[in-house]
């Protein structure tokens, strides 16, 4: 690293990293803002699209640049168990909760994120599945069960592909130009979606960029789930009607005697 | 094929659906009973909501006994006075239940006093069945009778508490008190499981009430009709959770299995009737005991506990 670059990069990290003079500014665009549920939906990709804009006095970097996305859901509180075993038998008996957790989370970098930044970078910028939940004002988790009630629900929402760390989920077109796309699994919850986007160069934060795009029901999925939700006691019995009128009509078909 | 499911909020096959709910649909048919604690715990394990799972369940569950029912009911084979006397106590045994699975839930130890309920229930129930179904076998193979033929004018002791009543579609006299008691239990029990109850139902007037066969199926499928009808309302209007998509899928396998089931009903002898629904119990409770004892290979779980669905 240069002396200049490197002193470009303390006063970066100085001023947050964001929008320092002289330093890039990032331009993003994603292929959609909206996904809509149909009733043929099992899930829909999107793609962030973004350009690193250097005007004739950003300084020249030794260091190439990096790229990390990360794309959170709707937040709830969520209840993490764990099962003991108490005499023979495996009970739920701890429980943490996480509230404002984010029911979607996908992190993407163009390498390995420990290559693009240091640990407590990550940390601070909240970068990373471990991370990114963390509020702004906690630091570390002293409390060991936390950290492991933490890792065990990251754990079983990766199996069910609503979290998601792809460390090369960010691929650069030109040194300048890179696109990212981003996977919504079907069981991805309705609601609005945030994208951040940070760029880096030599583990320094240079600029960053928000977009977002929300996942909502459409057609007669919305109508469906409206009506449910607004006119209860005419859904059930709808439901309840052609319940009774499917147990019949089959009776008859099948009528021999 | 897949299919969005509206309020469950996920796409699902809908051959498996269909695949699924015939099976299920089938042995309630066979067996006269709701079938719901065989669907429930399969939907949940495809990912679908508890919550949506239980309620959806429901409405299928009324379907499908509707046309078991019908059938039933054209074979004479159904005793609306025994049935009416189950569902006033049903309705008994439900509102208590509700109560007592809210308490629970405040105790935050909803979970294990369901799986506890299953392995104890399941467990026991088949276990006495199946002990029954054997000992029955073992006297035919030896030649003699399949079980002691009833004398006239003898009968158990609860038979003969006050307020005797005549259920001539039965072949019963018998005081209600105990039919009652059998109601409520049943309607407690089912709210507090998210089963209709005809598990228990079946067996119990067999066994304590000595109906003939055919006649408990049919009443016992009446009953489950009635509970059934009302949950699938409780549950729209108190948690909108029916899925309307995933009943229509569940109710055309299911009144189609349930067909299929009622007709195999009748090829099927008495013995091999009660091996079978006693094995079949008996596997429910194992595969709930299984979970209850065998170390979990991730011991976390995570509910959502706050914000709209």
């Amino acid at each position: 690293m240069s002396l200049l670059a490197r002193i470009t990069a303390i006063l970066a990290l100085l001023s947050g990293g964001v929008g320092a003079a002289r330093a890039e500014t990032l331009i993003a665009a994603m292929s959609s803002h909206q996904i809509l549920i149909t009733s043929n939906y099992t899930g829909s990709q999107l793609t962030v699209f973004g350009v690193v804009e250097r005007d004739g006095r950003t300084v020249a970097r030794g260091d190439p640049y990096d790229v990390v996305v990360t794309a959170r859901g709707p937040q709830r509180m969520l209840l993490v168990r764990e099962k003991e075993r108490l005499g023979p038998i495996w009970i739920n008996r701890t429980q943490r909760r996480f509230p404002d957790s984010s029911l979607f989370l996908t992190v993407a970098s163009n390498r390995p994120l420990n290559e693009i930044i240091s640990s407590e970078t990550a940390r601070r910028e909240r970068v990373g599945l471990e991370n990114a939940q963390r509020s702004r004002d906690a630091g570390l988790d002293l409390d060991v069960t936390t950290a492991r009630f933490r890792e065990g629900l990251i754990r079983i929402l990766a199996v069910k592909n609503l979290y998601r760390a792809r460390e090369r989920g960010v691929t650069f077109l030109s040194s300048t130009v890179f696109s990212a796309p981003i996977d919504v699994p079907a069981t991805a919850p309705t609601g609005s979606y945030e994208i951040e986007i940070v760029l880096y160069a030599g583990g320094v934060p240079l600029a960053r960029q928000t977009t977002n795009f929300e996942v909502v029901k459409s057609g007669m999925e919305q109508n469906l789930a409206a009506a449910a939700h607004d006119l209860p006691l005419v859904y059930g019995m709808v439901t309840v009607l052609m319940a009774l009128l499917l147990g019949w009509l089959s009776s008859v078909v099948f009528r021999r005697d | 094929m897949q299919i969005y499911l509206p309020i469950a909020e996920l796409p699902i096959s809908v051959v498996m659906v269909l695949g699924l709910s015939g099976a299920v649909g089938f042995v309630s048919g066979l067996f006269g009973v709701g079938g719901g604690f065989l669907l429930t715990p399969l939907l949940i394990f495809l990912d679908i909501p508890p919550a949506v799972a239980v309620a959806t369940v429901a409405a299928q569950v009324a379907g499908s006994s509707t046309t078991g029912v019908l059938t039933y009911w054209r074979r004479r084979a159904l005793d609306l006075k025994l049935g009416g006397i189950l569902v006033v106590g049903g309705i008994v045994g439900t509102l208590l239940g509700v109560l007592f699975f809210n308490s629970m839930r405040r105790l935050g130890q909803l979970e294990l006093v369901i799986t506890l309920s299953y392995v104890t229930l399941f467990t026991i129930i088949g276990g006495l069945m199946l002990y029954d179904a054997l000992r029955a076998m073992l006297r035919v193979r030896a030649g003699k009778p399949a079980r002691l033929k009833r004398r006239a004018g003898t009968h158990p002791w609860w038979m003969g508490l006050p307020l005797r009543m005549r259920f001539p579609d039965s072949q019963l006299y018998c005081s209600v008190i105990p039919i009652a008691l059998l109601a409520v239990v049943i309607g407690f029990i089912g709210a507090v499981l998210g089963v209709g109850g005809g598990f228990i139902l079946v067996p119990a007037l067999i066994y304590f009430f000595r109906i003939p066969t055919a006649v408990v199926v049919g009443t016992s499928l009446f009953q489950i009709l009635m509970t059934m009808t009302g949950a699938t309302l409780l549950h729209a209007l108190t948690n909108q959770s029916v899925d309307i998509i995933l009943a229509v899928l569940l109710l055309l396998g299911g009144v189609i299995g349930a067909q299929f089931g009622g007709r195999a009903a009748r090829n099927l002898n008495v013995e091999s009737f009660r091996l079978l629904l006693a094995l079949l119990i008996l596997s429910v409770g194992l595969r709930f005991a299984i979970e209850l004892f065998i170390p979990p290979s991730e011991p976390f779980s995570v509910v959502i506990t706050e914000g709209s669905r």
